[in-house]
């Protein structure tokens, strides 16, 4: 029989505001273990949350982003549960009535583009970080209550590739959108898995299984890559699957028994009554959506369609934001965005990386960039003549004008004294002239070669070329 | 006896030069020194850090600081209130040897006005109880009867005003802890609105009922200090940016045209017949005070008891959650998390605390949820509805504030049910969120115990309240009676 996998993603990402969710501290990765702490993100005795601005407004942006509904109601809740790393025993997040919901994701996958659904993306907050050593356990609180979105996707997810591409495009938006970091590396997205398996073109959804655990995009790939085919083993030999809770191994590249739907906890959500519903007002929420970008897939299609640019630059500009910034200003005053791109990915961002120079740093004018491109296309320089007057306006501010003329690197196109270079390089190369003669066509480039010495360079190539045909075939 | 005086008369007194802050600190001092081995009603007292702040207070005062109204003023804090600095044990032995690191907003606030902060007062334990006999470190005694319990859950700090160990002191009410003990011990205890003082650094009982309020000798102490303590706090989204009146002034004694209501649903079975009298004469005093006597309804009445022991202990259970032996407080240790939290939190709270605990976490289970919390919230905001409605034709409700006078030591504590009725007629008050205040309004027989008078205002209606508590209690002698403390 043909199985189908179906799959839905819990993708945490901490938001990307100055202070945490409830109090005054830092959120910020790498300080020394509790530092960033307060009596209300340790939950000392007494204290009380008050909601950060700037999270309600990026978990709303967020949801913008990502189309969803924005209701006009929204509350905080506690979810009850000890662990260590929790400083109160309880969470505050949003349990039915979250700020967004409803919406949607559009991402390139298997050469189309696919939609994934969103459910809701809601506020809560980050727990601290246990360490264990060798005698004791030490929990950091540097992390507590720093603000945490919470995107639950529907179980549209049909792929561990498609997992893969849906948290990597997921991932760009709320980067772009200045949501948040999205580090990797710095914890600040985790990512919980729901996944069954089904005859293929079956109406009911097999037991659901979730993983936990992963803390890397491609954590999330392996673990599906090994889950599903487990999953679909057990059915395939006849056997059951049991909901359940499972952790993924990253080391040993399995997925494990953690609880069963039996131990689930019992989260005994409540309204979090220290804090007021959240009910943003019209001009709250205009203000917020003044705050939302074009989304990464829509500009990479833009500038494909406005620019006619291959999909590959369009991709550059979608992720170096700035460059593609400083390539659409400029854009729209030249002739030829294509070649404007070609100069802008390959000579100004080389440089750039080269130099360790930001774009804010830049010496020369943008408009010089299309100065030096029209000198160029009208063949007033070569290609090669280019690089210097461009490494030179990189390095002195000059206008690519100015430059060539300073140094001469005006392309020669005076026939008569590209033709005295010509009768120079036949005279000079007897055996070579007479190749070509004889018809071996290659020696032709040996003797522009020479006249383009001749010239120290400034002779315009296309010329070289007619020229030395001409008085060769006479 | 400078401790026997008002805080208004102190504040006279001291900005006359005629006596000095430090004098006026110790003579709570000594008077603690005095009564309080019976009483109990100070767990601790930092003498030597009282006297400084005196000290301090007395410079300020010679240096012609004239716009504190409280300079000088020793006010005692019940032990749910953090003071920077000083233990927090809200009467429990799981907070160990916790020191607060930092000041609730109504200690800052108090200490802005000139108060000097002093000692720590007695409780039930983490504010649950209605006799103090619930903290872990020994019951607090009734000043007029060391037999009987001074009520709770601010006992301490109903006790401690009651027998002048301090001029005034502040306690928490989440469903009668500031009114039911003064009506016990003879003062004027004062609940406000709900969001008219910040929470911040008070230890949550019930989050959604929770509120700071006063113990104070008089009436014009009670809108003294409610002016003080007052106002909207950034550091508690749940307070109320309602501008805060000059409470004091309002106290004019024109009673003209108000209208007072009686809750038929409160004359029940149970009440004492010389409370019942005590207050019918007061109220038939109030009207001839000029007052108009209406007889109104609370239907929903008969829910509040259960609705209200739903919600709070729900809330409870979460909030008491953060004692776990992790990062403060008592630690018994264990082979993993769950052995320690098992152990210290065994260990650490008494039976009433875990009773709420469990009781809570039930009714918020899933399954239970619908049944219990949710059903419990309608109650609660229908019981609202009834004030609301209520307030529409009354400008307060006047009500006994307790069924009884002061109950035995050990009467009802081994019957939680009946320790729970004693809160009948404040617990309402927490649950539509209004402001109340319990006066002293006459005494029983044999023996002379208290009766308190409630009196029930609109949302941020204490200018109300306190008028008709203050003209009621300037025609009266009650509060003037002194327990006799002659151990």
């Amino acid at each position: 029989m043909d199985y189908e996998s179906v799959i839905g993603l819990e993708t945490h990402v901490q938001l990307k505001t100055k202070s945490k969710m409830w109090c005054g501290c830092a959120n910020e990765f790498g300080a020394p273990p509790n530092t960033h702490v307060c009596p209300v993100c340790l939950g000392l005795p007494g204290v009380l949350p008050v909601a950060n601005e700037e999270a309600l407004q990026l978990t709303v942006l967020a949801g913008l982003l990502l189309h969803c509904e924005i209701p006009g109601y929204a509350k905080f809740d506690r979810k009850n549960y000890f662990y260590p790393d929790m400083p109160k025993n309880y969470q505050i997040t949003q349990y039915d009535k979250p700020s967004t919901r409803n919406g949607w994701l559009d991402f390139e996958f298997a050469g189309g583009i696919s939609r994934v659904r969103i459910t809701r993306a809601h506020l809560e907050e980050d727990v601290g970080k246990n360490s264990h050593f060798d005698r004791h356990s030490g929990v950091d609180f540097n992390r507590a209550g720093v603000p945490l979105l919470e995107i639950v996707s529907e179980p549209d997810i049909t792929s561990a590739d498609m997992a893969y591409e849906y948290l990597n495009a997921l991932k760009e938006i709320l980067i772009y959108g200045g949501v948040s970091d999205a580090d990797m590396e710095k914890g600040m997205v985790r990512c919980d898995v729901n996944v069954s398996v089904r005859p293929r073109g079956a109406a009911e959804l097999g037991k659901k299984i979730e993983i936990k655990n992963m803390n890397s995009f491609s954590g999330v790939r392996h673990a599906l890559e090994y889950e599903i085919p487990r999953q679909i083993e057990v059915l395939a030999k006849g056997g059951q699957l049991t909901q359940e809770t499972r952790r993924w191994d990253d080391a040993g590249g399995v997925t494990e028994t953690m609880r069963s739907k039996e131990m689930a906890h019992d989260y005994r959500y409540f309204p979090d009554p220290d804090l007021m519903p959240f009910e943003p007002s019209a001009s709250w929420l205009e203000q917020v959506s003044r705050r939302v970008v074009e989304l990464p897939l829509a500009k990479k299609q833009r500038l494909m369609r406005e620019f006619q640019l291959p999909a590959s630059d369009a991709q550059t500009f979608v992720w170096d934001a700035p460059l593609g910034n400083y390539f659409e200003s400029l854009a729209r005053k030249s002739p030829n965005p294509k070649s404007l791109a070609n100069w802008v990915i390959n000579n100004l961002r080389a440089q750039l990386s080269g130099t360790g120079t930001t774009l804010a740093e830049l010496k020369f004018r943008p408009e010089h960039l299309l100065e030096l491109i029209e000198l160029v296309e009208s063949r007033k320089i070569s290609n090669s003549m280019a690089q210097q007057v461009f490494a030179a306006m990189f390095a002195g501010g000059e206008a690519p004008g100015a430059i060539v003329e300073k140094k001469g690197l005006a392309q020669v196109s005076d026939t008569g004294a590209i033709e005295a270079y010509c009768d120079q390089a036949i005279a000079a190369n007897p055996g070579p002239a007479a190749d070509f003669k004889s018809g071996k066509s290659a020696a032709l480039n040996f003797l522009k070669g020479q006249v383009m010495k001749l010239s120290k360079g400034k002779a315009n190539p296309s010329l070289i070329g007619e020229i030395l045909e001409r008085k060769l075939k006479q | 006896m400078l401790n026997q005086l008002t805080t208004w008369q102190l504040a006279e007194k001291l900005a006359r030069r005629e006596v000095s802050a430090r004098q006026a600190m110790q003579a709570c001092l000594d008077q603690i020194q005095r009564v309080d081995g019976r009483l109990h009603a100070f767990l601790s007292c930092d003498a030597a850090d009282a006297l400084e702040q005196a000290g301090q207070a007395d410079h300020a005062l010679a240096s012609g600081a004239v716009d504190k109204p409280l300079l000088g003023v020793p006010i005692a804090i019940k032990d749910v209130i953090a003071v920077r600095g000083q233990r927090l044990t809200c009467g429990s032995k799981i907070l160990g040897n916790f020191i607060s690191p930092y000041s609730a907003t109504v200690v800052e606030k108090l200490r802005e006005a000139g108060a000097v902060v002093f000692g720590r007062l007695n409780m039930d334990e983490f504010a649950m109880g209605s006799s103090t006999e619930n903290s872990a470190f020994g019951a607090t005694r009734n000043p007029w009867d060391l037999t009987r319990v001074p009520g709770g859950s601010s006992g301490g700090s109903a006790a401690a005003v009651a027998a002048d160990e301090c001029l005034a002191a502040l306690g928490s009410d989440t469903g009668g802890s500031i009114r039911q003990p003064a009506a016990l011990c003879g003062c004027v205890g004062l609940k406000p609105t709900y969001g008219r003082v910040s929470r911040y650094g008070l230890v949550a009982f019930a989050s959604s009922l929770d509120q700071i309020g006063s113990f104070t000798k008089d009436v014009r102490d009670a809108a003294l200090l409610l002016w003080a303590i007052s106002g909207q706090d950034s550091r508690d989204s749940t307070s109320v940016p309602q501008p805060v009146p000059d409470y004091a002034a309002g106290l004019d004694g024109n009673l003209k045209g108000l209208k007072l209501g009686l809750a038929k649903e409160y004359m029940i079975g149970g009440l004492d017949p010389q409370v019942s009298a005590a207050v019918q004469t007061a109220v038939k005093h109030l009207e001839k005070l000029g007052t108009e006597i209406v007889e109104i309804s609370l239907p929903h009445t008969d829910y509040a008891v259960a609705a209200y022991y739903i919600i709070a202990t729900a809330e409870a259970s979460a909030n008491l959650a953060r004692f776990d032996g992790i990062r403060y407080g008592l630690r018994v240790d264990g082979a993993d998390p769950v052995e320690l939290y098992r152990k210290t939190r065994g260990a650490g709270f008494g039976a009433e605390v875990k009773r709420r605990i469990i009781l809570g976490t039930y009714v918020l289970s899933s399954g239970y949820y619908d049944a219990y919390y949710l059903r419990a919230q309608k109650v609660r905001t229908l019981i609202r509805r009834d004030f609301l409605e209520a307030f529409q034709q009354v400008d307060a409700l006047v009500t006994p504030t307790t069924p009884t006078a002061a109950f035995r030591a050990g009467e009802k504590s081994g019957d939680p049910l009946q320790m729970y009725l004693s809160d009948i007629y404040t617990i309402s008050c927490n649950l539509a969120g209004i402001c109340g205040v319990s006066i002293p309004c006459g005494f029983t027989g044999n023996p002379k115990l208290p009766i308190g008078l409630q009196l029930l205002g609109r949302p941020f209606g204490e200018g109300t309240i306190l008028k008709l508590a203050h003209a009621y209690e300037q025609s009266t002698d009650w509060h003037k009676e002194k327990p006799p403390l002659n151990f």
